[in-house]
């Protein structure tokens, strides 16, 4: 196995895409994420890639439509309202299906918000800011060792389903240090492998064939039939691409529900919950969308009731009761605005609950 | 020990975050699970430091937060009055009693006084006084072996800054219990 | 028997679905036979902007993209970093252009993006339906400045060739019409020398078409060439608005 090295989260998610066969960049400035263009800025040249600072991050998201749909392995991250910007361009990468990979730092909102940790984007990430019938999967790690496993992994996901990947951080995260362990550099696609790799990609129609990148359907019947088709893919998605974790949940009375960094607080609160004799249990999606709903299947009749712990004013919640499906209370524990409770309050404010549904 | 919470607080300058990090490092070492939290937001700006560590030696570290720790450094007054309420029961303060005169308030913790820049002023190099604090940390809680800090120091003072590597090490065992 | 016209290759046989009289299908063909007479069809990539040229890669025989409105400069830029040796372009509309993706072309052209863009200015919203564009002259009428525009409701048109010369990125900008066909030679040499431009790596070049829009001017395509010429030129002059080639032997 590699040597471990302690590594700052922003410039560990960074590192960890470029080894996963990124070399194009195209990036905003935006608080808690900086250092993500930053590192890129420096690293990509060195390693035959190339960098470009955008004019917004509508210019960046389109950069990256330009780059991927040409064949390139295109990378943008930006936080919550830089994602809202380019959620225009989401919707078209669905629609052309473009493959790219996206990092959002979620921070407290909505409107500028402030900079500390949020997870108020989740409707944005998982339902979807732009136009039209599409989705992109989201996946939510929880520690930096995990966020790296999965962005090493997210170009040759979004390749292979030929649509946009995203991860959900915060700046928590991003500033966060731990020890990691780097996976081995994957060889990148260059510019004269793309003809033979994605025959679809405009590379120049000399390689025998031409190609077109479009979302423009005008006749009804056309866009209906392409949009199935898309959903056919998003099926197969559902499928495959849930991810969760779960931790002691089979005789748990109370099973918190979180991601993220609000994952890490309620593992806590779960300790501290069973130290004083209270079976507790955690749910983790590491998927958001698609949203691990069976996981809630394997809750027994010994839970009373199922937390949502968010840092929003509830958002998850929903998918948490249709996982339910009416079968335990749901109730919810949450900051928001960028406030993170203890795992203190986690476990005083569950301690209410149960009494309530006892 | 299976989870160590420290917590160094401190101004900008005073080498806070790098407390916490050559311990994070020493504990990475020493294939410990550990977690480095650095505050941040407008207030990295405004002159405060202040960093969280978390060490298991038997799981991965549940949550990077705390809000309560084992030891907790103190390297000036406003972080004394601020984070002194931090320390669990039974826990360890260390207060750099080169710019702090005032005593701890509380008698359910053990405090201890480290005139952490006297002792790097007499070494010859003022600029260890994080170093001094850091051994006097490290002495008490043992909550990192000391050769692993000999590791990251060897690492960190290398080339053009290797004459720096004696003295660094001279400063983390200067501070003696008293 | 030897032929003495051909049909460009650069053009597919798809029927063009524009207005009759429109003069986006003299633009594309233009484009299109300089990129077959130059050899460059293969290597050719293409951005379609929101406009009516929205289906510009039915028509243009090389490999295309479409582009979210306004964003056609970034995609360039983003297909550019992938294909360094290939020609690169964007074909786009007033509105596209000159108002929604004025950031885009800005900081393209700043940056001096080694692909080339070609502007239809035929003054006004074409697919929409005729509503005020950045470059609706003043006095001219279109849905939403029923009385023609005026400055000041609306402000003065946008001269892109004039904003575009005042940074230092494109090496190359010209404005050119399609009204007569000796003008249509000159924008032929004109699309020529951008895109010969862009294949020596000298930077971003532009060339902006004085175009007609008879179906939402109101007039017949002679009308609209008339007017054209009375209207559009003396507020839009043509020309050379930047020729780094040119400025370069001026130094020496």
């Amino acid at each position: 196995m590699a040597e471990k090295v302690l590594m700052k989260g922003n410039e560990a998610f960074a590192e960890a895409v470029i080894r996963g066969g990124v070399r194009f960049y195209f990036g905003y400035p935006i608080t808690p994420q900086s250092e993500i263009p930053e590192f890129m800025s420096r690293e990509l040249p060195k390693r035959g890639g190339k960098f470009l600072q955008a004019e917004s991050e509508l210019g960046a998201v389109n950069m990256a439509y330009g780059c991927g749909a040409a064949g390139g392995n295109a990378f943008i991250s930006s936080s919550s309202p830089g994602i809202a910007l380019m959620q225009e361009g989401m919707s078209f990468l669905c629609s052309a299906e473009v493959p790219l990979t996206i990092l959002n730092a979620s921070r407290g909102g909505p409107g500028i918000g402030s900079i500390q940790p949020g997870q108020a984007d989740y409707f944005q990430v998982t339902r979807g800011g732009g136009n039209g019938d599409y989705r992109i999967p989201v996946f939510a790690p929880a520690s930096i060792q995990e966020a790296i496993d999965i962005l090493y992994d997210a170009p040759a996901l979004a390749d292979e389903w030929r649509n946009p990947v995203m991860i959900l951080v915060d700046g928590l995260m991003g500033q966060m240090m731990e020890p990691v362990v780097l996976p081995e550099p994957k060889t990148p696609v260059t510019s004269a492998d793309i003809p033979k790799l994605k025959p679809w990609a405009i590379s120049g129609s000399e390689k025998g064939q031409r190609s077109v990148v479009k979302s423009l359907r005008l006749q009804p019947e056309v866009l209906e039939q392409h949009v199935e088709k898309l959903f056919e893919k998003y099926n197969r998605m559902e499928q495959e691409l849930q991810k969760v974790e779960c931790d002691s949940i089979e005789d748990a009375e109370v099973v918190f529900v979180a991601f993220g960094t609000m994952a890490r607080l309620a593992r806590e609160a779960m300790e501290i919950l069973q130290s004083q004799g209270i079976k507790a249990g955690l749910i983790r999606p590491i998927s958001l969308w698609p949203f691990p709903y069976y996981a809630f299947d394997a809750l027994t009749d010994k839970t009373k009731v199922v937390i949502s712990t968010e840092l929003s004013m509830g958002q998850m919640i929903q998918d948490v009761q249709l996982g339910v499906k009416g079968r335990f209370p749901v109730k919810l524990i949450h900051r928001t605005g960028g406030m993170l409770p203890t795992s203190i309050e986690i476990v005083d404010k569950t301690k209410k609950i149960l009494e309530e549904v006892r | 020990m299976a989870t160590n919470k420290l917590f160094f607080a401190g101004s900008g300058g005073q080498g806070v975050l790098t407390m916490g990090q050559m311990v994070t490092y020493a504990a990475m070492y020493a294939d410990m699970n550990a977690t480095w939290l650095p505050s941040y937001g407008p207030e990295m700006r405004g002159g405060t430091a202040n960093c969280t560590v978390v060490i298991s030696t038997d799981k991965p570290v549940s949550c990077p937060l705390i809000y309560e720790a084992d030891n907790v450094v103190v390297m000036n007054l406003p972080s004394l009055v601020k984070f002194e309420s931090l320390v669990k029961p039974g826990g360890n303060l260390f207060i750099n009693s080169t710019l702090i005169d005032q005593k701890a308030t509380r008698d359910d913790i053990n405090v201890y006084y480290v005139d952490a820049g006297g002792i790097a002023l007499k070494l010859g190099n003022a600029r260890t006084a994080n170093v001094v604090m850091l051994g006097a940390v490290v002495e008490v809680s043992k909550v990192v072996p000391v050769e692993m800090i000999y590791k990251i120091m060897e690492k960190t003072f290398s080339g053009r800054k290797a004459h720096l590597l004696d003295i660094n090490k001279q400063a983390f065992h200067a501070w003696k219990p008293e | 028997m030897k032929p003495v016209f051909e049909y460009t290759k650069g053009m597919t046989d798809a029927i063009t679905s524009y207005c009759p009289g429109c003069t986006h299908g003299v633009a594309h063909r233009l484009i299109m036979e300089t990129l077959d007479e130059m050899g460059l069809l293969g290597k050719a990539i293409g951005v379609a902007p929101i406009g009516c040229s929205v289906v510009a890669h039915q028509f243009m025989n090389v490999d295309m993209c479409e582009s979210a409105h306004g964003r056609s400069p970034a995609i360039a830029s983003g297909i550019r970093r992938v294909h360094p040796d290939k020609v690169v372009f964007t074909y786009q509309g007033d509105g596209d252009l000159a108002s929604i993706g004025m950031g885009e072309i800005m900081h393209a052209a700043a940056r001096g993006e080694k692909f080339s863009t070609f502007f239809i200015n035929n003054c006004i919203y074409g697919m929409t339906g005729g509503q005020m564009a950045p470059t609706t002259l003043i006095g001219q009428r279109s849905t939403t400045s029923v009385d023609g525009r005026t400055r000041e409701q609306a402000g003065m048109p946008l001269k892109m060739c004039e904003i575009l010369s005042t940074l230092d990125g494109p090496s190359y900008i010209e404005r050119v019409a399609l009204d007569s066909p000796a003008h249509i030679r000159a924008a032929k040499k004109a699309v020529r020398k951008a895109i010969e431009y862009q294949l020596a790596g000298k930077g971003f070049t532009f060339v902006e078409f004085l175009s007609i829009c008879p179906t939402n001017w109101g007039l017949t395509p002679p009308k609209a060439m008339e007017w054209l010429r009375e209207n559009m030129i003396p507020y839009y002059p043509l020309g050379v608005y930047k020729d780094e080639e040119a400025q370069d032997n001026g130094d020496k």
